[in-house]
């Protein structure tokens, strides 16, 4: 006899994809921001599940903060090719040198917070009315308080306080001109749950989420990867571990962790077994208690 | 034995006196689903405070207002995961004024749980958070009767508090309601079985949510497919390929059934039922799928594909309970948007028939004006006929939204009678 219930996974696929088609559906130039990071790798993966057998329906968006990792970008590549479709690319570099922003001064200065610049910028030169996002609830706690569908103002800010109530499956995408949306189909998703639905799927990711020999150096608690932009202190030492990335942001704020895991049920298992959260090797986020929230309200991912 | 874990989701409403964010702590904590760095950023915080050993409650700590005044504002989600089920909490703020916000966490709850503090017994709040649970036909009702560490533990305190609230619950639609005596604080009875409370025979709180009977919350009966999209691949292999994409609202559906298209009252059979994995021979709520017709008729957004021998009703006049969300109140013969499962149509309230005082539950008729966090009874009518059942039929198909042209803000749910 058949059951005729879903487990927790078919149920969080369902629900992702009825979200990706209502974005589909209701708005007219909607795109994926696409990081290359495992979240919008799987938000790209159930947009296939959500329009097969038609393509994506929608271009990809990176905001390319030029501090990538190189596998980051070559993944990115193939992807593209792979699936036929559109790359809109929003170069931080470019924001930079037209002098819209500036970089930041000091000795852990990161690009992190000039992306929200050219984010903003890309949505408005492309039209966009739906940028869909890898956010989860259960990252952080000021992304604990997104909605599905998430309201931004013509100037691209999020105001928590202020948000459309969601309720039952009826999501509300009216906008006027100039606002856009967010929208978060895995917002249920907690990262066991995505590495539990990769290693089913079998979904590729990129080469930096297993275990692999690499030059680090040892700052913030955390391995931080040796690249071009890293400025050494006096005291640091470049050596090399076998690490892998649990996140991956830009070259310069991802810490890795000492690691065997080189397959995905050894990453699940490992996930599984982690007492410290996601973003904690995250450099973004531990600046202050509010540090998401903060951005978020600018316009952040 | 990971295939066969189900999600489910629960709602918690109260204030910090309750001890809620208390109970949720304690929850994550002792299933082991909270990390070493919140933790240690929670132990720092208590220590600052000036409190003794960690306080749990700081765990539930959202945006920098509700940090700043101690209070939960929105619904906040939270996640955890044992080794039976999978979990989402909607957590909610229990006050009067947030009424909205608990209408929101219910609407897609399997499980309630009403927090009440033994010490004070059933009191107006309980009635209220007893009376939303029932309004959004919530299908099972926990109530957690806490702080029985401050009554010594006593059944005789229990057992009062069970019959106030079955007091209060037989008036209500409720079918599915279990007590648990526990201390949120101590750990008693919320994870761990008390041994402070041998009288009391039933499971943990946990456990009983791990083993409640969920599967039968769906409605399998009455087969409703809104169509969000259709897909036209017009691709090599797939040239006339017209699928329409939705997920399936209730019931089942059968390759070969005879369906109607509703409201067209068009009629075909189902041609197949596909997913990028694989072709089905059957779709059951809530599964996203991609249904084909074995004629070619016109079927687009807003439509509902039904079973021919089951049809939901269409109506340009629907009498609904409403909640009103919005700030601005409800504004005299204005045309709002109403949206009901992937249909929007113009829909005017026509009129109010009787509003709820929601902490006596007494019924108002001469006030007719709806504020934000009013409930009542209204009736509402369309351009063009909705396809509905009732709420307590179909929560999927007998649920609407008002929205306001204006602001284009979502300004009342509401469940159709």
């Amino acid at each position: 006899m058949s059951k005729y219930y879903l487990n927790y996974l078919d149920e969080l696929e369902s629900e992702a994809i009825y979200i990706l088609r209502e974005v589909w559906a209701q708005f007219e130039n909607p795109v994926i921001l696409f990081s290359g990071g495992k979240d919008s790798i799987l938000v790209t993966h159930l947009a296939q599940k959500a329009f097969y057998p038609a393509q994506i329906p929608f271009p990809l968006m990176h905001v390319d903060t030029g501090h990538n990792f190189p596998e980051t970008i070559n993944f990115r590549d193939d992807i593209i090719k792979k699936l036929g479709v559109q790359l809109i690319v929003g170069s931080v570099q470019e924001s930079i040198d037209d002098g819209r922003v500036s970089e930041e001064k000091g000795k852990n200065a990161t690009r992190n917070a000039l992306q929200i610049t050219t984010l903003l910028d890309a949505i408005e030169s492309n039209k966009i009315d739906c940028a869909i996002g890898g956010g989860r609830r259960d990252e952080e706690k000021a992304r604990a308080k997104e909605r599905f569908f998430s309201h931004r103002d013509d100037f691209g800010q999020w105001d928590p306080k202020n948000q459309r109530p969601e309720l039952w499956n009826i999501f509300n995408g009216k906008h006027f001109e100039g606002e856009h949306f967010r929208a978060f189909p895995i917002s249920n998703w907690t990262e066991m749950d995505v590495w539990n639905y990769i290693k089913r799927e079998n979904i590729a990711i990129p080469s930096l989420y297993f275990a692999h020999e690499r030059e680090v150096v040892w700052r913030q608690n955390t391995w931080i990867p040796n690249s071009e932009f890293l400025v050494l202190e006096a005291h640091e030492e470049v050596v090399t571990k076998k690490i892998r990335f649990r996140t991956l942001g830009d070259i310069t704020i991802t810490g890795g962790d000492e690691s065997e895991a080189d397959t995905l049920e050894k990453i699940a298992t490992e996930v599984a077994g982690m007492r410290n959260t996601e973003r904690g090797n995250r450099s973004d986020d531990k600046r202050s208690e509010s540090a998401m929230e903060d951005r978020k309200r600018q316009g952040y991912f | 034995m990971l295939d066969n874990n189900q999600l489910l989701r629960f709602t918690t409403a109260g204030s910090v006196d309750d001890g809620k964010s208390t109970l949720i702590g304690r929850l994550l904590y002792d299933s082991k689903s909270i990390f070493e760095d919140q933790l240690e950023a929670i132990t720092n915080t208590s220590k600052k405070k000036g409190h003794e050993g960690v306080d749990l409650a700081l765990f539930t700590d959202g945006l920098r207002d509700e940090r700043e005044q101690g209070i939960t504002i929105d619904v906040a989600y939270r996640y955890f995961t044992t080794p039976k089920r999978k979990f989402i909490i909607a957590d909610t703020p229990g006050h009067v004024q947030y009424t909205r916000n608990m209408v929101t966490g219910a609407s897609t709850a399997n499980v309630a749980t009403i927090l009440i503090d033994a010490r004070h017994g059933v009191i107006e709040q309980t009635k209220r958070h007893a009376f939303i649970a029932s309004l959004l036909q919530i299908p099972h009702i926990i109530v957690c009767v806490n702080k029985m560490d401050l009554v010594d533990y006593s059944e005789d305190v229990y057992n009062n508090i069970i019959r106030q609230f079955e007091d209060i619950s037989s008036k209500m639609l409720v079918t599915d309601v279990r007590f648990i005596p526990m201390s949120a604080l101590n750990g008693d009875n919320v994870v761990n079985k008390s041994k402070n409370m041998d009288w009391y025979q039933g499971a943990p709180m946990l456990h009983t949510l791990e083993t409640m009977h969920i599967s039968s919350d769906i409605n399998k009966v009455d087969s409703r497919f809104p169509v969000q999209t259709v897909l036209r691949p017009q691709s090599e292999g797939f040239i006339d390929y017209r699928g329409y994409a939705g997920r399936v609202a209730s019931g089942i559906f059968r390759k070969g059934d005879e369906v109607t298209i509703m409201p067209s009252g068009f009629t075909s059979k189902i041609k197949s039922i596909d997913t990028l994995d694989k072709e089905l021979e059957e779709a059951f709520a809530p599964m996203s799928v991609s249904i084909t017709l074995e004629d070619d008729i016109d079927v687009g957004r807003g439509d509902m594909i039904v079973r021919s021998n089951n049809k939901p009703e269409a109506s340009q006049d629907i009498e609904v309970m409403l909640c009103w969300l919005n700030n601005d109140g409800a504004k005299p013969r204005v045309k709002y948007t109403i949206k009901h499962t992937s249909n929007d149509q113009k829909a005017m309230i026509k009129e109010v028939v009787y509003k709820y005082n929601i902490n006596t539950l007494d019924r108002i008729h001469d006030d007719k004006e709806l504020k934000m966090n009013d409930i009542c009874k209204v009736k509402i009518r369309t351009t063009k006929p909705l396809m509905i059942d009732s709420y307590r039929e179909n929560r999927t198909t007998g649920s609407i939204i008002l929205v306001d042209d204006a602001t284009n803000e979502t300004v009342a749910a509401g469940m159709i009678v």
